[in-house]
C-alpha cells in the first residue's frame, strides 16, 4: 500500500497513463464529488454575485451568509414528488436526465487538472471531449420529446439547432489552438495534456500567440462556449419569459437537479477547455517575465495564503455579526467554516504540499473566472432571438473562425511561404 | 378579441394566407398563458405557430375580472372612489385622478389651484412610477434581469412620497371629488425636489444598461411595427401611439388641471417599433422630472378643496372625460340619474384598448417577439379585465 502510494506521488504521468487503475478511479471519484461540490459551490456563488449585481442580499437565512442554501435545496429536491405526466414517453423521460449528467461528467475524463492530474491522457482528448459533450444534447432533445408537451418540445428544437451551429464556430476555433501546437516543434496534438506542454515549450499561452489571432481564436471560442451551454444570453432553450422553463419544464425534483447539475458541469468543462486551450492550462501566470527560484516560491505560496485570506474574511465576517443570541449559531458557524479554510490553507503551505497542489490551484483558479464570466453574463444581457442567435453564430462567428484559421495557418507557415516565393522567383 | 373560452374555434382561427413548406406540418397551437411568467398577470394568448413563427394570436381575457364598473352602480360617488385605484394598480393615482376629474365636470366644480399643483405632482411622480414597473419588466421578458431591480430601488423612493403623503404606497385614494383631503405634508416639497435629482442620474444608469446594449437593440428595432394609420384605426393612445410619431397627448390637447400652466414637450417617435416605445417611455419619464420641477416651485398657497356639498347628488346628465395616463387614454363614462349612486359607470382603460394591436404587431414574428410585444404594450390585466 505504502509503495502504492509513493509509486503514485512519485510518478510523472497520470494514471491512465501509468496502468494503475487503483488510483484511475481514486481519481474518477475524487473528480466526481470535485464537480459535484463545485457545482453546490457555484450555486450558492451564483445566487450572491448576481444578487449583489443587482443590489440584493440573495441567500441569508439558511446558515451564515445561506452558505447552507445549496444543501437545503438539494435536500428539498430529493424528498420532493417524483411526478412523471402521465402521456409521457416514459422510458425515455427517464433516461434523459441520466443521459445529460452522464456526458457532462464523462467530459472530465481527460481535464487535466495537472501534468499528473488527470484521469488519463488520451491523444485524441479534445476531440473527445467535444464528442461527448455534444451527446449532451441528445438527453436534452430526448427530454423535450418525451415530456409530450408544447413548451419543452419547443425548447428541445431550439437547443438542438443552437448547440448544433455553433459547435461548428466552436470547432473552428479549437482547430486554431491544435495548429498552434504543431507551429513550433513540427508535431500537432490533440491530447489536452500534450497542448498545455506545448505551450509551456513555446514560452506563451495561445491566447497571446500571433496577437490578435489567438485572442480572436479564443472570443469565438469564449462566445460559442456560452452558446453551447445554454446560459445568458444564449440561454433560450431555458427562456423563462417565453418558454417558462424550456426543455425541463415537465420536470420536477430529482430530475430537475440532474439537469441542473448537468447545465453546472457542462459550465465547467468547456471552461476547462477553454483555460487548456488558451489559457495555459495549469501553468502559473508569467513563467516568462516573473522567472527564477524565488518567484517559483512565491507563486507556490499563493494557494495556501489566498485561502488564509478566505478564512480572514470569514473571521472578519463572525465580528461584524449582530452580537445577539439568535445569531450564535449563524456567527459559530461562519467561525467554524473560516477555521477549516484556515486550515486547509495552511496545510497548503507545507512544501510537499504546495507543489503538488499548485498545477490544481491555478487550473480553478482560471476555470472560476470565466464561472465569474458566466454569472455577469447574466446579470448583464438581455436575451438573443432565435434567428438572431443563428444569425450571430452563422453569419458572424463562424467567417471569424475560418478567417482567423487561415491566418493563423498563413502566418505559422510565413517562412516556408516564403521561402517557396523567394524560390519560385529564382 | 373575445370574453371567453366559448368563442374560440381553434380550426378555424384566422391565421391569413400561410405559405406551404416542403414538409407543411401542422401547425402548432401553444396555449399561452393564464399562468405564464410573462402576460404580466392572468392574460392567456393563443398563439397558432409555425416552428417559432407566429401565424395568428387570440387573447383570452377576463380571468381578472371584478365587475368594477357594476360596483360602481351600487356606490355613492365618493365610495366609488377608491375601487377606481384596484385596475391600474401600478398606477392608482392617475385612475383616482381621472375619476375625480370626470365627477367634478359633472358637478361642474373644478378643484381649487392649489390642489391642482398637488394632483399634477402626484400624478406624474406615478408616471414614473408605471414606468418603472414597465422598464423593469419589459427587460425581464426580453431576458436583462437586472434593469428590473435598479427600477424597483427607484420607485421605492417615489412609494414613500406617497406613502407620506396618504399613508398608502400602492392604492393610493389619495384625491377626493373636488379636491384633495390631504394638504401636503412638511418637506414634501423637498422630498420631490430630492427625487428629481436622484432620479436623473439613476435614469442614465437605466439607459447605459439598455439604450446601446446591441443584444437589447437588436431584439427591439423592428419588432412589433405599428403604423400610425394602424395605430389610429385600432385607437391606441399613449406612449405606444406617440413612438409612432403622432404627437398626441391630452396634457397638451386637452389640459386639464394646471398641465397648460406648465412647459413640457411630448417626445414621438419615428418607426414605431419596441426600441421606439422604449425610447420614448425613457424621455417621457426625463419629461415628467422637468414637469415635477417647475410644479414643485409653483404650489399656490390657498384652499385644498372645491365647495362640494357632503352628500353628492349630480343634476341629470352624462359626462366623458378622460386623462394622459401613464399607459394612454383613461377615460370615465359616467351616466347620472339624479340619485346618490350613478345610473352606469364605463371605463376606457388604455391597457384594454392597446391590447388590441397585439395581434397586428406580432403576426408573422417569432414567439419571443411575442412576450417583447406584451411588454411594450405596458399593459395592466387588473385595468384589461376591470
Amino acid at each position: 500500500m505504502l509503495d502504492a502510494i509513493k509509486t503514485y506521488l512519485n510518478s510523472t504521468v497520470t494514471p491512465g497513463e501509468a496502468g494503475s487503475q487503483f488510483w484511475a478511479l481514486l481519481y474518477i471519484v475524487a473528480i466526481t464529488l470535485g464537480i459535484s461540490l463545485a457545482v453546490i459551490a457555484m450555486n450558492w456563488l451564483e445566487r450572491k454575485i448576481l444578487a449583489h449585481m443587482q443590489i440584493r442580499l440573495g441567500p441569508m437565512r439558511v446558515g451564515p451568509h445561506g452558505l447552507m442554501q445549496p444543501f437545503a435545496d438539494a435536500l428539498k429536491l430529493l424528498i420532493k414528488e417524483d411526478i412523471i405526466p402521465a402521456n409521457a414517453d416514459k422510458l425515455v423521460f427517464w433516461s434523459a436526465p441520466v443521459v445529460v449528467t452522464m456526458t457532462a461528467f464523462t467530459t472530465f475524463l481527460v481535464v487535466p487538472f495537472g501534468r499528473t492530474h488527470a484521469v488519463t491522457d488520451m491523444n485524441i482528448g479534445v476531440l473527445f471531449m467535444l464528442g461527448i459533450s455534444s451527446l449532451g444534447v441528445l438527453g436534452i432533445i430526448m427530454a423535450g420529446w418525451s415530456s409530450n408537451s408544447h413548451y419543452p418540445l419547443m425548447g428541445s428544437l431550439r437547443s438542438s439547432a443552437q448547440m448544433v451551429s455553433y459547435e461548428v464556430a466552436m470547432g473552428l476555433a479549437i482547430v486554431c489552438a491544435v495548429l498552434m501546437t504543431s507551429l513550433q516543434t513540427g508535431t500537432g496534438t490533440l491530447s489536452m495534456i500534450g497542448i498545455v506542454q506545448a505551450q509551456q515549450a513555446q514560452g506563451v499561452w495561445f491566447i497571446f500567440k500571433f496577437f490578435p489571432l489567438g485572442f480572436l481564436a479564443f472570443v469565438v471560442f469564449a462566445i460559442a462556449m456560452i452558446a453551447e451551454t445554454n446560459r445568458a444570453p444564449f440561454d433560450l432553450p431555458e427562456a423563462e419569459s417565453e418558454l417558462v422553463a424550456g426543455f425541463h419544464t415537465e420536470y420536477s425534483g430529482f430530475r430537475w437537479s440532474l439537469f441542473f447539475l448537468a447545465e453546472y458541469a457542462a459550465m465547467l468543462a468547456v471552461s476547462s477547455i477553454a483555460v487548456t486551450l488558451w489559457l495555459g492550462g495549469w501553468l502559473r501566470p508569467f513563467p516568462n517575465l516573473l522567472s527564477g527560484p524565488a518567484w517559483d516560491l512565491a507563486f507556490s505560496l499563493i494557494p495556501g495564503l489566498s485561502f488564509l485570506v478566505m478564512a480572514a474574511g470569514c473571521f472578519l465576517g463572525t465580528m461584524r455579526m449582530p452580537k445577539i443570541v439568535q445569531m450564535r449559531a449563524q456567527a459559530i458557524g461562519l467561525g467554524t467554516f473560516g477555521a477549516l479554510l484556515g486550515l486547509l490553507g495552511l496545510v497548503m503551505l507545507a512544501p510537499a504540499v504546495r507543489d503538488r497542489i499548485q498545477d490544481i490551484f491555478w487550473f480553478v483558479a482560471k476555470v472560476a473566472v470565466f464561472m465569474y464570466l458566466y454569472i455577469w453574463y447574466r446579470g448583464t444581457f438581455p436575451r438573443y432571438r432565435f434567428d438572431q442567435l443563428m444569425k450571430v453564430g452563422w453569419k458572424v462567428l463562424l467567417p471569424i473562425g475560418l478567417g482567423v484559421l487561415i491566418l493563423t495557418a498563413l502566418v505559422g507557415m510565413r517562412h516556408e511561404l516564403l521561402a517557396v516565393v523567394v524560390g519560385g522567383t529564382r | 378579441m373575445s370574453q371567453g373560452t366559448d368563442h374560440l374555434d381553434l380550426d378555424n382561427l384566422d391565421v391569413g394566407t400561410k405559405e406551404k413548406t416542403f414538409l407543411d406540418s401542422t401547425e402548432l397551437v401553444l396555449n399561452m398563458g393564464p399562468q405564464h411568467p410573462s402576460t404580466h398577470g392572468v392574460l392567456r394568448v393563443i398563439l397558432k405557430l409555425d416552428g417559432e413563427k407566429v401565424l395568428g394570436t387570440e387573447c383570452v381575457i377576463g380571468y381578472l375580472h371584478r365587475g368594477v364598473e357594476k360596483i360602481g352602480e351600487n356606490r355613492t360617488y365618493a365610495m366609488f372612489n377608491p375601487y377606481v385605484d384596484r385596475m391600474d394598480y401600478v398606477a392608482a393615482v392617475s385612475n383616482g385622478l381621472g375619476y375625480c376629474e370626470t365627477v367634478e365636470k359633472l358637478l361642474s366644480v373644478e378643484a381649487p389651484a392649489r390642489a391642482q399643483y398637488i394632483r399634477v405632482i402626484m400624478t406624474e411622480l406615478c408616471r414614473i412610477a408605471s414606468h418603472q414597473v414597465w422598464l423593469g419588466t419589459h427587460a425581464l421578458d426580453i431576458g436583462a434581469l437586472t434593469p428590473l431591480f435598479y427600477a424597483f430601488r427607484d420607485r421605492e423612493e417615489i412609494l414613500k412620497i406617497f406613502e407620506r403623503y396618504c399613508g398608502a404606497r400602492l392604492t393610493t385614494h389619495a384625491f377626493r371629488i373636488g379636491g384633495c383631503i390631504y394638504e401636503t405634508y412638511d418637506g414634501f416639497e423637498q422630498d420631490v425636489k430630492k427625487y428629481c435629482t436622484f432620479f436623473l442620474p439613476k435614469l442614465d444608469e437605466y439607459e447605459e444598461l439598455l439604450t446601446t446594449n446591441r443584444i437589447w437593440v437588436t431584439r427591439t428595432k423592428n419588432v412589433g411595427i405599428l403604423k400610425p394609420e394602424d395605430c389610429i384605426a385600432l385607437g391606441v393612445t399613449g406612449p405606444v401611439l406617440r413612438a409612432s410619431g403622432v404627437k398626441w397627448d391630452l396634457r397638451k390637447a386637452q389640459p386639464y388641471e394646471c398641465y397648460k400652466d406648465l412647459d413640457f414637450e411630448i417626445p414621438t417617435g419615428l418607426n414605431g417599433d419596441t426600441y421606439d416605445r422604449y425610447l420614448v417611455r425613457i424621455a417621457e419619464m426625463r419629461q415628467s422630472v422637468r414637469i415635477l420641477q417647475q410644479a414643485v416651485e409653483r404650489i399656490p398657497p390657498g384652499p385644498i378643496m372645491a365647495k362640494v356639498p357632503k352628500v353628492i347628488k349630480p343634476p341629470v346628465g352624462e359626462v366623458y372625460h378622460s386623462i394622459e395616463a401613464p399607459k394612454g387614454e383613461l377615460g370615465y363614462f359616467i351616466v347620472s340619474d339624479g340619485s346618490t349612486q350613478p345610473y352606469r359607470v364605463r371605463v376606457r382603460p388604455p391597457s384594454f384598448v392597446n391590447l388590441q394591436a397585439l395581434d397586428t404587431m406580432v403576426r408573422g414574428m417569432l414567439v419571443a417577439d411575442v412576450v417583447a410585444v406584451i411588454g411594450t404594450l405596458d399593459i395592466v390585466l387588473g385595468e384589461v379585465d376591470r
